[in-house]
Order: structure tokens, then C-alpha cells, then sequence
């Protein structure tokens, strides 16, 4: 099988891979029997590598910690709260914001395939989808924090939500001190993806 | 079904491996299977509870071998094949022997931004009062169906307390089986990690769960 492909794009010095081969084969088929639209295809793809991103989620927390009536509604309502600034569709059709405080730190999970709240966070990274983080996170969570350099306190409590149904979280986390006098875009530049997801916390750069 | 994509406290993968400055595809056939997936999706006529299940389906040692994009391919082909829009000698070959099924209009790329940003909601009207409210204390069944389900094997035949009650949902275990939404009343479940594993800690772990995998404690 792998040397099925073996004269394709020989020429180039690229060859395919055996799965690469496959894809290519079955995006030809459904192309030609019109299921696909090839620019619309390129277009879906668009929309998450350049549009759809976690700097959504870093608004929305650089505005809960600088607009307490939104911080209010965003933890009373996180779907409106978080449609309002046009964060909407595919996997965020429910959304849940979780507090972090110093005495509880959320952590989001899927155990059982890689639910994560894509308006706001874009694609999950692999790790998210990976065996090493989806069996851990549940049963080991300050463990797996550590890996990624997080270590709390024994009196912070972790509550970590693994997402078996079509509700998706969002992690506000806890804003550091010395920002008190910064504006909205600035603190949403210091946001990140982990730390939005539990496994991060936000820290300003040095 | 107890299937290998059933993780949740399963031992021995070895540390999280974050990647720093991570790309959204490492792999041009990743991008690819994710547009045909997206793509597919709008004609194909499944549910995403039965797009999960056909993941599913792999050979356990399939699916722990593979990554992400590979169960999609895997699930996307099986679908396919399920819902009479390609057979398997046309996936294996890339070529049309078959009649091309009768579906409706491919999204075209002007209706993307609408598809993947316009409203959806898996809220239902509830047929009977939510059985439960905010602290009240349940046991989950112990139930092993060989179809799909979204209650993992670590949280089976344990006690928890309710701590959000989110509505009346599609439930998946019907609806993956393509036998209609059966909606039931969804809640977030906390379960203390002393009652999952045994641990003498304050930490806890809360999980979405449909009314039928729950029973009063």
C-alpha cells in the first residue's frame, strides 16, 4: 500500500503519505459527486486557521475584568454574554463561564473525544485531544498542571469539568495584580489559550 | 460503548506534551480532512452524536494509534458508506461508480461564515419537570451499553451532587443511534475526587449528564 503513490509528485521530491494519498482520493470523490464546493472547503479551513481563534476568548476575558456589569451577565449568561461581542455558532452553542479565584481554579477537560468551545478558542491544540492529557486531567489534575508549570496552592480547591454534553466552558481566569491600571486590548494581549482552558494562569510578561 | 476512546483515568500515556507556537494543522491532509468533514457535514445528514459514535467505532488499538484527524477520517468514511453517499470501493479508489445521492445544495463559500457562526441550539422543549434541582445528591447507573454513550466508565455507580441544571437536551445515546432526539432534562454533575478515586482531597470533577443515566441517592 504505502508504494501505491509512488510516481505521484516524485517530480516534486514531496511524496504523499499513504494517508495524504487517502484524503486526496476521497476530497476528489466527493468534490466531483458535488457534495463539496472546494472554495467553500478552503473557506471552512480559512475561518479557523486565520478568523476563529483564541483571541475571541482573551476579549471576552480582558472585558470581564474591566466591566463588572459584563463580568455579571457573562456569569449569570455566558452564551448571551459572549454572542454580544460576536462570538457565536459551532461548538458554543451553550457556553458556561467558570470563575477562577485563589480559592478555586477550574480546568476543562473531554475524556471521551476533545469537546472545547470553539468561537472563543479556536481548534484545540493536540495535546487537548491527546490520551495523556484526556485520561489525566480527571483523575490527576494538579499532576498535569505541574506539567505545564502551574502549581497551586494545597488550600486552592481544583474543579475540573469534563465536557460529555454540548455545553462548552470558558476558564476566566484571575487577573494578575499589577494590571489595575491597564486598558481592555492591553489585557487581552496577555491572555492565552491555557489559560482560558484551566491549565495556564495569566502572568504579565517580564 | 467501552471503548478505548473512554479515557478518563486511564494510566501509562506518559506526560502532556504542549507544543509552544502550536500550528492549526500540522499536516495539509489534517486541513483537509477538517474542510471535508465541515463540508460534508451540512449535506450528509448526521447528527454529531453520530459523527462521534462513527469515531468510535475504530478498533480500540486503531484509535490509540492514531491522532485526532485520523478518527475524523475514519468516522467521516464510515459515514459516508452509512448514508449512501459513496461506497467503499469508491473511497478506496477515488472514483465514481455509483449514482450520486440525492442531497441538498453543497454549502458554497459565500454561506460559510453563516454556517459556522449562525445560531444552534441542543435545547428541547421538556416533556415532563426537571427530576432533580441544585443540591440534590444522585447516583449515576451502572449501565454498559454497546452503543454510544456520554457517561464515561469512571463516573459509573457513583454519587454526586447537582450542581447546574442546563435545560432539556438532545441525548446522544438515542440520537447517535439515528432513532430520533429522545430530549431529556441535562445536568452538570460534581462528584468529589474521594467518591471517583479514592483520594483524600478537596479537588472534584463535574461532568454533564442526562436524567436517564441518574438515579435519587
Amino acid at each position: 500500500m504505502a508504494h501505491d503513490g509512488h510516481d505521484h509528485d516524485h517530480h516534486h521530491g514531496s511524496e504523499l503519505s499513504p494517508i495524504a494519498l487517502r484524503v486526496k482520493a476521497l476530497e476528489s470523490l466527493l468534490i466531483e459527486k458535488g457534495y463539496v464546493d472546494p472554495a467553500a472547503m478552503d473557506a471552512l479551513i480559512e475561518t479557523y486557521e486565520t478568523k476563529i481563534g483564541p483571541r475571541n476568548g482573551a476579549r471576552v476575558v480582558a472585558k470581564a475584568w474591566t466591566d463588572p456589569a459584563y463580568r455579571k451577565w457573562l456569569f449569570e449568561d455566558a452564551t448571551a454574554a459572549i454572542a454580544s461581542l460576536g462570538y457565536t455558532g459551532r461548538q458554543g452553542e451553550h457556553m458556561v463561564a467558570l470563575e477562577n479565584t485563589p480559592d478555586t481554579h477550574n480546568m476543562v477537560v473531554c475524556t471521551l473525544c476533545s469537546c472545547y468551545p470553539w468561537p472563543v478558542l479556536g481548534l484545540p491544540p493536540v495535546w487537548y485531544k491527546s490520551p495523556p492529557y484526556r485520561s489525566r486531567a480527571v483523575i490527576d489534575p494538579r499532576g498535569v498542571l505541574k506539567e505545564f508549570g502551574v502549581e497551586l496552592p494545597a488550600t486552592t480547591q481544583v474543579k475540573v469539568w469534563d465536557s460529555t454534553a454540548e455545553i462548552r466552558y470558558l476558564v476566566i481566569p484571575m487577573r494578575p495584580a499589577e494590571t489595575r491600571d491597564w486598558s481592555e486590548e492591553k489585557l487581552a494581549e496577555i491572555v492565552t489559550r491555557d489559560s482560558m482552558i484551566g491549565t495556564g494562569l495569566v502572568q504579565v510578561p517580564a | 460503548m467501552n471503548g478505548a476512546h473512554d479515557l478518563g483515568g486511564a494510566m501509562g500515556f506518559g506526560p502532556v506534551a504542549p507544543e509552544p507556537n502550536e500550528p492549526v494543522f500540522h499536516e495539509d491532509w489534517e486541513r483537509r480532512v477538517y474542510g471535508l468533514m465541515a463540508a460534508v457535514g451540512d449535506v450528509g445528514g448526521w447528527s454529531i452524536d453520530e459523527d462521534r459514535s462513527a469515531c468510535e467505532a475504530m478498533s480500540p488499538a486503531t484509535y490509540l494509534k492514531t491522532g485526532y484527524y485520523e478518527h475524523w477520517l475514519h468516522g467521516l468514511e464510515y459515514l459516508l458508506v452509512k448514508h449512501g453517499l459513496a461506497t467503499p470501493q469508491e473511497i478506496a479508489t477515488g472514483k465514481i461508480l455509483s449514482p450520486r445521492k440525492t442531497v441538498p445544495e453543497a454549502t458554497t463559500a459565500g454561506e460559510v461564515w453563516e454556517r459556522v457562526t449562525g445560531p444552534g441550539s441542543y435545547l428541547r422543549q421538556p416533556q415532563s419537570p426537571a427530576r432533580f434541582k441544585p443540591g440534590d445528591k444522585v447516583r449515576t447507573r451502572n449501565i454498559h451499553p454497546e452503543t454510544h454513550t456520554r457517561l464515561p466508565r469512571y463516573a459509573r455507580g457513583r454519587t454526586g451532587e447537582i450542581t447546574l441544571v442546563h435545560g432539556c437536551h438532545v441525548f446522544p445515546d438515542s440520537n447517535a443511534m439515528g432513532t430520533g432526539e429522545d430530549p431529556h432534562w441535562l445536568y452538570a454533575v460534581t462528584f468529589t475526587a474521594r467518591e471517583l478515586w479514592g483520594r483524600d482531597t478537596a479537588d472534584t470533577v463535574t461532568l454533564d449528564l442526562w436524567e436517564p443515566y441518574l438515579e435519587p441517592a
